[in-house]
C-alpha cells in the first residue's frame, strides 16, 4: 500500500464550479447586489439606558438603520422607509457570524470599538458626540460594504439584520455558528506546524502584517502632526487679543492693528474644520488597518485547513503501516502495543484478524475523508483567492482616492491660509 | 545656518534698515561682523570687528576698522546716557540670556548678539544728535589702547549707573508734582506699550516653538509613506508622491521658522528693551524736574540767599526745558521709527506665511495633477469636495 499524501496546496485554474453543497453562486453582475436594490443608511444615533446580561444598569448608544427599496423609485414615487434600531454589539454579532460562515471571504471590518489614535483635542470617550458621529458613519460604511459584496449580500441573516427588529439575535444563535468557529488555540497551533501552505497565502500574511504596522504608525504620527498644527494655529489667535488692546493706545497704527487682529482670529479658528475633515481621512485609513486583520483571518483559515489535511494524511499513512505490520507480522516501526504484546504474550490469530479488519475500515474512511478534505482545500483556495483579488482592487481604488482627497484637503488649507495672510498683510501694510 | 563672519556692504544695509531718516543722505556706514574668541589667563571674551566708512569732515580718514568687545559697547551706551539723559538711547543686547538653553558662547548666541550690536551702532548713526557725539566717534575710530586710556577719564561706570538708580528712587519716593500733561501721557502710553510688547514677544516665541515641534513631527511623517510604498504596487506612486509633498512642505516650514527668527523675533525683542529704556528716560526727566521743584520749594523757605538761588533756579529751569524739548523731539522720532519697524516686521511675517502656503499649494497641486491626469479630466477634479 502506498502512503497517502496531502496534496500540496496549489490552485488549479482549469477546475471550475463551486464545491457541491457550498454557498450559492455569486451574482453575475454587480446589479444583483443588495446595495443596488436597497438604499441603506445609518441615519441616527441615540443614547439609551438599559439593563445588561448581569442585570446592571448600563448606558449605550443605539443606531437607527433605515432601508428603502430602490426599484420602485419612479418620478415622484417614493417607496416607504423601514427602520430599526441596533446597537454596536449586534453589529459585532453579525460580523462574527459572517466570519465563521464565510471563512474564505475578506469580511469588511467594523469601526473601532474604542477611540484610538486620538490627538489631544479629540476625546477618547465613547459617549463623545464626535466619536459617536464618526462611528455612525463607520457602521453605515460597513453595511454598504457587506451589501455590495457579491457573496455576503445574499446572506439571509444579513438581510434580517437590516429588516427584522425582533428575534434577530435568536435567529443568529440558532444557526449554531459559534460551534463552527475554530478555536484560537487550534488556529495558532496550525500556523506554527503547517508544512506546505500555499505560498501566496504566506505572502499575503506578510503583506497584511506590513500593512497593519505601517498604517498604525502613520495614524500615530498623523495624530501628533495634527496636534502640533493645532498649536501653531491657535497661538496666532493670541495676536488678535493683544493687537486689539494695543490698538487702543495707537492713533495711526490703530486701525491696521485692529483689523489684522481680526484676521488672526479667523486664522486661528480655521484649524477646527480643517482637522475635522482630516479625521475622516484617518477613518478611511483605519478601515484598511482593520481590513488587514480580516486578510489574516482568511490566511489562518487556509493554514488550519492545510494543517488538518496534513494531519489526516499522516494519520492515514500510519494506519496503513500498522495494518501492514499486523498482516505480515513484522514490526517496522516501534509501537507501544507491539511491545506490550511481545512482553505479555501474543494475540490469537482471531484477535489479529479483527484488528486488521477494523484498521481496513478506518483506512477506507480515512481515504474518503482525505479526498474530500483535499477538494475542500482546493475550493477554499480558489474562492478565497478570487475574493482576495476583488479586495485588492477595491483597496487600491479606495486608498488612491483617499490619498487624492488628502491632497485636496491640503490644497484647501493652503488656499485658506493664503487668503487670511493676504488680508493680514494688507492690514499690516496700512499700519 | 549662522555665518558669523559675513560682511555687510553699506548698500545692502540701506535695504535692510528702513530708517525714517533719508538713507541717501547718510554719510556714515557701520558694520559689525567677524566675532573672534580671545582667551587670556584671566578670562575668555569675544571681540567683534567694527568697520566704519564715512565722508564726514570731522573724521580724519574715510575708513576705519577696529575690534570691540561687549564691555566697550556698554561703556559707549552709558556715556551717551550721561551726555543726553533725556534722549532715547538704543538698546543693547542683554549680557546673558537666562531663558532658553542657549549657552553663553554658542554660535546662535554670538550671531544674535552680533546682529543686535550692529543695529545698536546704526541706530546711533541715524540719530540726529547722537551721531555727532564725541565718544561715539572715538568708539568707532580709536585703536584698542587709545580707547582704554580714554575710558579711564571721567566718572566710573558705577557712578553713572547710580544716576539712573537715584532717579528711579526719587520718582518712586515723591512723584513729580508739576509734570506736564504730555509726559504723563507718555508714561501711560509706555506702561501699556510695555505690557503689550512683552506679551507679543512671548507669543512670537511660542509660535516659533510650536512651528519647530510641528517641523519635527513632519520630518517623520513623510518617510512613513515611502516605507508603505515598498509593500504596494498599484498605489506605490501615489504614496511616494504624498511622501514627497510632505517633505517639501516640511522644508517650507523650516524656511518659515527661519524668517520668524531673523526678522520678527529680534524686532520684538528690541522693542521690549526699548520699552524699559523709555521708562528710564521718563524717570530721568522727572528727576531733573524734581531737582528744580525742590530748589523752588527751598527758595520759598529761605528768603536770605534769594539772588544766588534765582541764578541756580534759572539754570535748572533751562535744564528742564532742554530736557523736555529733547525728549519730546526724540519721542516723536522714536514713535515714527517704531511704527515703521512694526509695519515692516509684521508685513514681513505675513509675507513669510504667504510664501509658505504658496509653496505648499504648488506642491500639492502638482501632485493632484499627476494623479488625476490618467483617469479624469480637469472638470472632475474640480467637482471633488
Amino acid at each position: 500500500m502506498e502512503s497517502s499524501e496531502a496534496e500540496p496546496s496549489e490552485s488549479r485554474p482549469e477546475e471550475d464550479g463551486a464545491a457541491p453543497g457550498s454557498e450559492p453562486q455569486p451574482p453575475d453582475t454587480m446589479e444583483d447586489c443588495l446595495a443596488k436594490k436597497m438604499e441603506i443608511t445609518v441615519s441616527e444615533a441615540e443614547k439609551r439606558t438599559g439593563r445588561n446580561a448581569m442585570n446592571m444598569q448600563e448606558t449605550y448608544t443605539a443606531y437607527l438603520i433605515e432601508t428603502r427599496a430602490v426599484e420602485s423609485q419612479n418620478e415622484g414615487q417614493c417607496s416607504p422607509v423601514d427602520s430599526l434600531w441596533r446597537r454596536y454589539s449586534e453589529f459585532e454579532l453579525l460580523r462574527n457570524y459572517l466570519l465563521v460562515t464565510y471563512p474564505h471571504i475578506v469580511v469588511p471590518p467594523l469601526p473601532e470599538k474604542r477611540a484610538d489614535f486620538v490627538w489631544h483635542k479629540l476625546s477618547a470617550d465613547n459617549m463623545d458626540p464626535d466619536f459617536v458621529e464618526r462611528r455612525r458613519i463607520g457602521l453605515e460604511n460597513f453595511l454598504l460594504r457587506v451589501a455590495s459584496h457579491p457573496v455576503l449580500c445574499q446572506d439571509k441573516i444579513f438581510y434580517s439584520f437590516l429588516t427584522q427588529e425582533g428575534g434577530w439575535k435568536e435567529m443568529v444563535n440558532e444557526t449554531g455558528f459559534q460551534l463552527k468557529a475554530d478555536s484560537r488555540l487550534k488556529a495558532l497551533n496550525a500556523t506554527f506546524r503547517v508544512k506546505n501552505p500555499d505560498k501566496r497565502f504566506t505572502e499575503l500574511k506578510h503583506y497584511s502584517d506590513e500593512l497593519q504596522s505601517v498604517i498604525s504608525h502613520l495614524l500615530r504620527v498623523r495624530a501628533r502632526v495634527a496636534d502640533r498644527l493645532y498649536g501653531v494655529y491657535k497661538v496666532h489667535g493670541n495676536y488678535g487679543r493683544v493687537f486689539s488692546e494695543w490698538s487702543a493706545i495707537e492713533k495711526e497704527m490703530g486701525d491696521g492693528l485692529q483689523s489684522a487682529g481680526h484676521h488672526m482670529d479667523v486664522y486661528a479658528a480655521s484649524i477646527d474644520d480643517i482637522l475635522e475633515e482630516e479625521e475622516h481621512y484617518a477613518d478611511q485609513l483605519k478601515e484598511y488597518l482593520f481590513y488587514a486583520e480580516a486578510l489574516r483571518a482568511v490566511c489562518r483559515k487556509h493554514e488550519l485547513m492545510q494543517y488538518d489535511l496534513e494531519m489526516a494524511a499522516q494519520d492515514l499513512t500510519s494506519k496503513k503501516q500498522q495494518c501492514e505490520e499486523l498482516a505480515t507480522g513484522t514490526m517496522r516501526t516501534f509501537s507501544l502495543k507491539g511491545m506490550t504484546s511481545k512482553l505479555f504474550g501474543q494475540e490469537t490469530p482471531e484477535q489479529r484478524e479483527a484488528k486488521i479488519k477494523i484498521l481496513e475500515e478506518q483506512i477506507q474512511e480515512g481515504e474518503e475523508q482525505l479526498k474530500s478534505k483535499n477538494l475542500e482545500g482546493r475550493d477554499f483556495v480558489k474562492s478565497a483567492w478570487a475574493d482576495i483579488e476583488r479586495f485588492k482592487e477595491q483597496k487600491n481604488r479606495d486608498l488612491k482616492e483617499a490619498l487624492i482627497s488628502y491632497a485636496v484637503m491640503q490644497i484647501s488649507m493652503c488656499k485658506k491660509g493664503i487668503q487670511v495672510w493676504t488680508n493680514a498683510k494688507e492690514c499690516f501694510s496700512k499700519m | 545656518m549662522f555665518v558669523p563672519s559675513m560682511t555687510i556692504s553699506p548698500s545692502s544695509m540701506i535695504n535692510q534698515y528702513k530708517f525714517e531718516d533719508e538713507p541717501e543722505l547718510r554719510d556714515l556706514f557701520i558694520t559689525v561682523d567677524d566675532p573672534e574668541s580671545h582667551i587670556t589667563a584671566i578670562e575668555t571674551f569675544i571681540t567683534y570687528r567694527v568697520i566704519t566708512k564715512t565722508s564726514r569732515g570731522e573724521f580724519d580718514s574715510c575708513e576705519y576698522e577696529v575690534r570691540r568687545r561687549y564691555q566697550d559697547f556698554l561703556w559707549l551706551k552709558s556715556k551717551l546716557e550721561e551726555a543726553h539723559p533725556t534722549l532715547i538711547i538704543p538698546p543693547l543686547p542683554e549680557k546673558f540670556i537666562m531663558k532658553g538653553m542657549v549657552e553663553r558662547f554658542s554660535d546662535e548666541f554670538i550671531e544674535t548678539r552680533r546682529k543686535a550690536l550692529h543695529k545698536f551702532l546704526n541706530r546711533i548713526a541715524d540719530h540726529p544728535t547722537l551721531t555727532f557725539n564725541e565718544d561715539f566717534k572715538i568708539f568707532l575710530t580709536a585703536q584698542a589702547w587709545e580707547l582704554s586710556s580714554h575710558k579711564k577719564q571721567g566718572p566710573g561706570l558705577l557712578s553713572r549707573m547710580g544716576q539712573t538708580v537715584r532717579a528711579v528712587a526719587s520718582s518712586v519716593r515723591g512723584g513729580v508734582k508739576n509734570r506736564p500733561e504730555m509726559f504723563t501721557e507718555m508714561n501711560d502710553y509706555m506702561e501699556t506699550f510695555s505690557q503689550k510688547i512683552n506679551v507679543l514677544d512671548k507669543i512670537a516665541h511660542r509660535i516659533y516653538k510650536e512651528e519647530r515641534e510641528y517641523f519635527n513631527e513632519m520630518k517623520e511623517y513623510g518617510p512613513i509613506h515611502t516605507l508603505w510604498s515598498a509593500s504596494e504596487e498599484d498605489i506605490a506612486d501615489s504614496l511616494k508622491g504624498v511622501a514627497s509633498c510632505i517633505d517639501k512642505c516640511c522644508k517650507a516650514t523650516e524656511k518659515r521658522m527661519a524668517g520668524l527668527s531673523e526678522n520678527l523675533l529680534p524686532i520684538l525683542h528690541e522693542y521690549v528693551l526699548y520699552s524699559e529704556i523709555l521708562m528710564g528716560v521718563l524717570k530721568r526727566r522727572d528727576h531733573i524736574q524734581s531737582e528744580l521743584d525742590s530748589k523752588i520749594d527751598a527758595l520759598a523757605n529761605k528768603k536770605a540767599d534769594k539772588d544766588l538761588f534765582s541764578e541756580e533756579i534759572g539754570k535748572l529751569e533751562d535744564k528742564v526745558e532742554c530736557a523736555n524739548n529733547a525728549l519730546k523731539a526724540d519721542w516723536d522720532r522714536w514713535k515714527q521709527n517704531m511704527q515703521c519697524d512694526m509695519r515692516s516686521a509684521f508685513t514681513n511675517m505675513a509675507d513669510n506665511n504667504l510664501h509658505y502656503y504658496e509653496e505648499c499649494l504648488a506642491t500639492w497641486e502638482s501632485f493632484l495633477a499627476s494623479q488625476t491626469v490618467d483617469c479624469h479630466g480637469e472638470e472632475d477634479s474640480e467637482d471633488r469636495p
